[in-house]
């Protein structure tokens, strides 16, 4: 690709990161940035931190958090992937953990959001430390999509 | 305390704090335990940074399933005869409804708990333990010491 592209990704990148993560106070928290992106993909890297341990005889990070990266990528996948705004809930997610992770290591998160219909999205997402040939953890997830008209956008307590 | 020490020291005491204090991550989601009734009960303090939709506000989704996960980790470790963290194999966490701006509650059970693995399901609530917010079905490997 000619570099006169990278001007306008980098501006991309940057509404991605200000809509995924400088909008999301979690997603913030973990210091989570925009890795890549394209058209149904959306790839986001958590920085390794020790305060996200889970095990400190191991130094790798908890579960818990690369669940979080998981699902914020996946979720941006499928914002990335409607044709226009709405807005969403995950219905449900799938981690098989394949392989330990390693300690002082980023991880990152491929999401590929491969079919959305008028209600549901369907995605599919990796984590690994840079190499996408030996994931640490693959994933699966369903997402509602709610209509645009809020009257008929209910199913959530107020 | 190492997390072994703090392994020894809650199945001892019922006292869950050791453990929150060994595992840096359980520090940074204010994710503790409790004995309630004999059974163990976890608990993910509200803080403004583990909110997902700032508009609502609501809960984040991958805050749920880091409670449910621990949730089972906490009543594995309390059930298990080794001090080795249990390995988790897979999760599948199913979003119920929106979580709010305040404190969520899980409690797990085991569905089978063999001598390799254990299933695990895991109920997360807030206001009444009726209606829970999220569930999870889970896998882990026990390690042997």
């Amino acid at each position: 690709m000619s570099d006169s592209f990278l001007p306008q990704r980098d501006e991309i990148r940057r509404r991605l990161e200000g809509r995924y993560v400088g909008s999301v106070p979690h997603n913030r928290a973990l210091n989570l940035r925009v890795a890549d992106y394209r058209p149904e993909h959306l790839s986001l890297a958590l920085p390794y931190r020790e305060d996200l341990v889970g095990n400190p005889e191991t130094g790798v990070l908890h579960g818990g958090c690369i669940t979080s990266l998981i699902d914020a990528t996946c979720g941006g996948a499928v914002i990335l992937s409607l044709v226009a705004p709405r807005r969403i809930a995950t219905l449900d997610l799938r981690i098989d953990y394949v392989r330990p992770a390693l300690p002082h290591q980023e991880v990152i998160c491929d999401a590929h959001c491969y079919k959305v219909t008028r209600h549901v999205a369907f995605v599919r997402a990796a984590a690994h430390h840079g190499d996408k040939a030996s994931p640490i953890a693959t994933a699966s997830g369903t997402f509602v999509v709610f209509p645009d008209d809020n009257r008929s956008s209910g199913g959530e307590p107020e | 305390m190492n997390l072994r020490e703090a392994v020894v020291a809650v199945r001892e005491t019922g006292d869950f704090t050791a453990l929150q204090e060994a595992i840096p991550y359980a520090r940074f989601m204010g994710i503790t335990a409790e004995l309630v009734d004999g059974d163990v009960v976890s608990r993910m303090r509200y803080s403004d940074h583990l909110v997902g939709n700032a508009s609502v506000p609501a809960l984040h989704g991958g805050t749920l399933g880091a409670l449910l996960e621990s949730a089972a980790i906490f009543k594995l470790l309390w059930h298990g005869e080794t001090t080795s963290v249990p390995k988790t194999i897979n999760i599948t966490v199913e979003y119920l409804r929106g979580a709010r701006a305040q404190d969520v509650f899980a409690r797990a059970e085991f569905t089978r708990r063999g001598r390799r693995v254990a299933n695990v399901r895991v109920f997360a609530w807030q206001d009444d333990p009726q209606e829970p917010v999220a569930l999870a079905t889970a896998h882990f490997l026990l390690v042997q010491d």
